[in-house]
């Protein structure tokens, strides 16, 4: 599984960009987008999601249940 | 865009002794803050006796740090910075709206290189723009990179600009050098607590060390940072400037404590503001119901704090993209597509030419007001406040229904004092008066005797006249402190020969919401 960004609530601040271990958040159309395939939920790196951390709105920065979790 | 927006490394407490730098900016008295003692406060050329010459020229023609050069100089902001490490109770980032006037909200964000563009197509349009701060829509230092790399290219690019930056202090101690080697001569601290268990009333959440922190600890981290940074700051000789919201019931009374704590640290100015507070914004406090002040409790804290530090009163709480004098918002005019198509040369020789022409305007200002302080002593301990509408320079050159705010004077045996500004909504809108906008101006000013226009009609002067506030017309286009010292002797000498009786005023609302002025 991977975190996702819900893009109506995203208000495009960057914050999470820089803050991603996996390089895996980048912008797109005017948002901004995790690539699943590179998100490790932050395991291994930190305690807690760094996106989730910083994001300015709740419930932003979720978890994407179309992927199984992710395994270290 | 991978830049580290939290640096790992910690800085360590700052080792040498700064007594005698703090010292030298705690005593160093008002610059515009002053009322008419006589000597030249921040309104001469040569600088007032009172400030050392190397911080006379940091303030001079500093629009947010000498209230006097509010009236005379621009300044504008660029979004380069839109990450935040903190949340603040009072802040909502999802709100956006193009007429919405208050700190954290903008149109659109520009990279280092488009803002290097937007200041040169500025300072080109706009001679009298000397100052380039950086405040966001973030936190400035929460994005290091953009904001360094913005710094570095225009100061390639125009070097006489001023730069500064307004941060929540979080990250400052990290970047404290890195402000100095790019000659950052103003950075502003917001700090609105120096008490954790007050401050975790204000900020729900910091991102420290990678996790975000909540409650007192978050706000004892907050508290330390910012005070450690403060210090540095003034060790290197770095002008700060300490804003501080007043949150009625939460931190209003302890904000004498913080206004203690940063004067002793050697903050060179100190901004108390109203909270800006609207349901309609989404901010907690704003949903919450929390209230802003009233102008007479701001008032009254502003006085309590003044003692021997100065008080800015001229903020007017702006935008991260403001552009024009503290007060207008000429934004719209510099967009990044207008801005990209304008062709500009940076014209170093003409807006210097220009600046000398603005130091002499002022330099006939203050020699104006000084002339009228003879004769106050008749004023014994009486003050009162007027209202005035005026697009700058000093001067009394606004129709009241044009206005969108009114400067306050208190005037004393003293003399005239700059204590504030009221934001009104459009009175006039497309030649017509509106009842309820008159309203709004009233109550805006309920607390002043007078108001000072370049012209009124007849509708809104019968009826400011039956609210008690007299409009006064007759100082059209003439200087702001000189008229009203006039028509203060004036009205001194009204109620010795028993012409009028003094009556106190009320109190008068703060205007909360954006400014419907601009759509129209």
């Amino acid at each position: 599984m991977a975190f996702k960004i819900v893009a109506s609530q995203c208000t495009n601040c960057t914050a999470c960009e820089a803050l991603c271990p996996n390089e895996a958040i980048s912008e797109a159309k005017g948002t901004f987008v995790i690539d699943p395939a590179k998100c490790t939920e932050c395991i291994g790196h930190f305690d807690d999601p760094q996106c989730v951390a910083i994001c300015p709105v709740d419930n932003t920065c979720v978890i994407d249940s179309a992927y199984p979790r992710y395994q270290a | 865009m991978t830049e580290a927006v939290f640096p790992e490394g910690q800085s360590s407490q700052p080792a040498v002794d700064i007594g005698d730098v703090m010292q030298k900016l705690a005593e160093h008295k008002g610059c515009g803050t002053e009322g008419g003692s006589g000597k030249a406060s921040c309104g001469s050329s040569a600088g007032p006796a009172d400030m050392a010459p190397e911080i006379w020229e940091k303030v001079k023609n500093h629009p947010c740090y000498s209230e006097e050069a509010h009236h005379h100089y621009a300044r504008m902001h660029v979004a380069v910075a839109p990450a935040c490490n903190i949340q603040c109770n009072y802040c909502n980032r999802k709100y956006d709206c193009a007429n919405e006037s208050r700190p954290g909200v903008v149109s659109e964000r520009l990279t280092p290189e488009q803002a290097s563009k937007k200041v040169l197509a500025v300072a080109s349009t706009i001679p009298q723009m000397t100052v380039l701060g950086i405040a966001g829509p973030g936190d400035p230092l929460a994005n290091p990179g953009k904001t360094f790399e913005t710094f570095r290219l225009i100061s390639e690019v125009a070097p006489d600009i001023k730069l500064c930056l307004s941060t929540n202090g979080l990250a400052l101690p990290d970047w404290v050098d890195e402000i100095a080697k790019y000659k950052v001569d103003h950075v502003t601290i917001t700090i609105n607590m120096v008490d954790p268990e007050i401050g975790q009333h204000i900020y729900p959440w910091i991102f420290w060390e990678n996790k975000r922190l909540q409650g007192y600890e978050a706000a004892k981290i907050l508290t330390e940072r910012q005070l450690l940074g403060l210090e540095m700051l003034t060790e290197r000789g770095i002008l700060a400037k300490i804003n501080s919201v007043m949150i009625p019931g939460i931190n209003d009374k302890h904000l004498v404590e913080v206004n203690k704590a940063v004067k002793s640290r050697g903050a060179f100015l100190h901004n108390i503001m109203p909270l800006i507070s609207a349901p309609e914004h989404g901010t907690v406090f704003g949903l919450n119901g929390q209230r802003g002040p009233t102008a007479q409790e701001l008032k009254a804290l502003q006085d309590e704090c003044e003692g021997d530090m100065n008080m800015m009163r001229h903020c007017r709480q702006c935008r991260a993209d403001a552009v024009g004098l503290l007060g207008e918002d000429r934004s719209a005019e510099f967009t990044t597509d207008k801005i990209m198509a304008m062709d500009v040369e940076y014209d170093a020789k003409g807006r210097k030419a220009y600046q000398q022409a603005v130091e002499s305007e002022r330099q006939a200002k203050v020699e104006a007001k000084k002339s009228e302080l003879d004769g106050l002593e008749k004023a014994g301990d009486k003050k009162l406040l007027v209202a005035v509408a005026t697009k700058g320079h000093g001067i009394i050159n606004e129709h009241f229904g044009h206005a969108k705010e009114f400067q306050i004077y208190e005037l004393s045996a003293k003399g005239a004092k700059f204590v504030g500004h009221r934001r009104v909504d459009l009175y006039c809108q497309g030649g017509y008066g509106e009842e309820d906008a008159l309203d709004t101006v009233i109550t805006a000013i309920n607390d002043c005797h007078a108001v000072f226009v370049s012209k009124i009609g007849g509708c809104p002067k019968a009826d400011l006249t039956a609210a008690g506030i007299e409009p006064v017309d007759q100082y059209a286009h003439e200087f702001i402190e000189q008229s009203a010292l006039v028509w203060f002797k004036d009205y001194l000498a009204k109620l010795e020969a028993g012409e009028i009786v003094h009556v106190d005023r009320g109190d008068a609302a703060i205007r909360q919401g954006a400014l419907l002025s601009q759509a129209s």
